[in-house]
């Protein structure tokens, strides 16, 4: 890493605004060490543990039907969640950019709040609410219905930690593309639907992805909000972090590592993509004509 | 003129370069918008489907925390708010996160400076594994950092032979939440760096400046707003997280318990007015460090279009 020759900075006069190569070399050296000790070894730490037993174990950590159960919950989780929060990311988008009206900045700050409350909170809410001694609790309770400690409860702690993340990514996107290609299309004779799926849709395609990627991991990651709402009941209402947890703490560390070098793996593969999606972006960005 | 503008990602950090924001078009669009009657179609709908969804997923919910709260008398909210135990909590938590963000600070200047100035092999994988710690879901982060770092892990056993012991002590807190801040001071930093126009840097240098001198008054100047932006997000993250730390702390009450740890260990108990009182206090203190954030972005963003 210190054998680099090339310019540092490219420029007219890179003596003036570059430092020495032997402050270039210890600068990047220690960057790189600090990044090492905290991101890297801890992420080759998790692969490393998960298959230390052998691929064999390995594999029968992630095939063993708690495991399994725990695979379903989670992506059925996402696949609830993120489905309402793109849905909401959209109107909310269409409504703060393409429109004026009073109390703007204040709902833009609304939107945002669930990423600046602790995950432990976004759980305690719901049981404010819908647990056993919560506002709805006495009344789920006559009709057997089941939210805190169940399904429904890890769907909706969910929902809230990602709540932000599409209408975030789309708000700022959608406010500078402006209203003028819709107008057009209206005044053309295009109804309103076909104006969001002809134009405005195609325009912010890739911010739109990001949101949802970024949502996506979010919402399979998510440990406290879900961890406060579901019991830990195991096969029913655990998911894979959960799972990570409960065999942790029962000294399982090869399961629990194999299972959280899944979870790793998804991490890796969001990184991926939103390294992929965001070239588009910029593309589309700055030659709208060509990346539609 | 085109700037890349401040685009907030899913974590509330401006991130560079993904979409380039055309302030003409901008304003000229917010223009003919005030000035022509609403053509397009779809905003009732749009809007009342926004406010409605939040009222049901966020504020509604939120609200429960308060009114809780307000359901108990002053002396007992005060009671539970400052017990002994709860105070020791508030202490790690605001401390260990306070140090782990200045960790952050320092170390995510640093990073940025060098993936925006200098060329390496592996410059562009390590560039977009900064990101690990958003996308790595916080239990995975907290088992790793504990199986590295008690006595027998590959850190851990580095530093037992020094007398440090990191694992089950209020450092490993810090640790754990040095890891979920990283890229805070990077994302913010970085996009200003790259948008710092050289030719003040060569004025500085041509008017008999060091390089040292001219980081320290030209440079770091121009940084400043995003550096505290980059320091209060990663404060803000560190103070509610729960996942990364849990495992690494040890939780001894009084020693290396957390102040989220504290409200779940409340109401594992049903102790639903103890969890609710604390909740309260780190909700009004996360709203503050909102509000600051939003103050400081506002600052950066006037910052760098004085320069652009």
């Amino acid at each position: 890493m210190t054998t680099e020759t090339a310019l540092s900075y490219p420029g007219p006069t890179p003596t003036a605004t570059g430092e020495p190569p032997i402050v270039r070399g210890l600068l990047i050296a220690l960057a790189l060490a600090f990044l090492t000790l905290f991101l890297f070894v801890p992420l080759a730490f998790v692969f490393y543990e998960g298959l230390k037993k052998g691929f064999g174990v390995y594999l029968a950590a992630i095939a063993e039907p708690d495991a399994l159960d725990a695979i379903k919950l989670t992506l059925l989780t996402a696949a609830i969640a993120v489905p309402l929060n793109l849905i909401f990311g959209v109107a909310a988008a269409w409504s703060i950019a393409k429109f004026s009206f009073r109390g703007k900045n204040l709902l833009i700050t609304l939107i945002d709040l669930p990423f600046s409350v602790s995950p432990v909170i976004a759980g305690l809410v719901y049981v404010l609410i819908f647990g056993l001694q919560g506002w709805f609790g006495p009344g789920l309770r006559e009709h057997d219905l089941k939210i805190i400690f169940a399904v429904p409860g890890i769907v909706l702690a969910t929902t809230f930690v990602t709540f932000p993340f599409v209408a975030r990514e789309l708000i700022p996107l959608m406010q500078a593309q402006g209203t003028e290609q819709e107008e057009a299309a209206t005044v053309l004779g295009a109804g309103g639907w076909q104006t969001f799926w002809r134009i405005t849709l195609p325009n912010v395609k890739w911010g739109l992805l990001y949101g949802v990627i970024l949502c996506n991991a979010r919402a399979m990651g998510e440990f406290g909000a879900v961890s406060v709402v579901s019991g830990h009941i195991r096969g029913a209402t655990n998911t894979l972090p959960l799972q990570v947890e409960i065999l942790y703490n029962e000294y399982q560390f090869a399961a629990a590592f194999a299972v959280a070098s899944l979870l790793a793996l998804l991490a890796l593969v969001t990184l991926a993509l939103k390294f992929a999606v965001e070239r588009r972006a910029h593309a589309q960005q700055l030659f709208p004509e060509i990346h539609r | 003129m085109v700037t890349t503008g401040l685009v907030v990602n899913g974590h509330g950090v401006p991130r560079s370069g993904a979409f380039v924001v055309d302030d003409a078009t901008t304003s000229r669009a917010d223009r003919s918008r005030r000035k022509r009657k609403r053509v397009l179609p779809g905003f009732g709908l749009s809007l009342g489907y926004t406010i409605v969804y939040l009222s049901l997923i966020v504020l509604i919910p939120l609200s429960a925390v308060f009114i809780r709260t307000a359901q108990l008398t002053w002396p007992a909210f005060v009671d539970i708010v400052t017990a002994p135990r709860v105070m020791a909590s508030y202490r790690l938590t605001f401390g260990a996160s306070l140090s782990a963000a200045l960790v952050n600070t320092a170390f995510g200047l640093l990073v940025a400076w060098v993936l925006v100035r200098y060329r390496f092999p592996g410059r562009r994988l390590v560039d977009a594994l900064v990101d690990l710690p958003f996308a790595l879901p916080t239990a995975v982060a907290g088992v790793a950092l504990t199986g590295l770092f008690t006595p027998n892990g590959w850190i851990g056993a580095l530093l037992t032979p020094m007398g440090i012991k990191v694992a089950f002590t209020p450092l490993g807190v810090m640790v754990a939440l040095t890891f979920i801040g990283l890229p805070f001071v990077v994302r913010t930093v970085q996009p200003v760096l790259e948008e710092l126009p050289r030719e003040i840097e060569e004025a500085a240098a041509t008017l008999g400046a060091t390089r040292w001198d001219s980081f320290r008054r030209v440079v770091f100047p121009v940084v400043l707003p995003a550096l505290l932006t980059g320091f209060a997000l990663a404060f803000a993250r560190a103070i509610g997280e729960y996942g990364s730390v849990i495992f690494i702390a040890g939780n001894m009450p009084m020693v290396s318990e957390i102040t989220p740890l504290i409200i779940i260990t409340k109401l594992e108990q049903y102790d639903y007015a103890g969890a609710t009182a604390i909740a309260s206090v780190m909700l009004v203190v996360s709203f503050l460090l909102l509000l600051a954030i939003n103050a400081l972005q506002a600052w950066t963003r006037r910052r760098q279009g004085a320069l652009a």
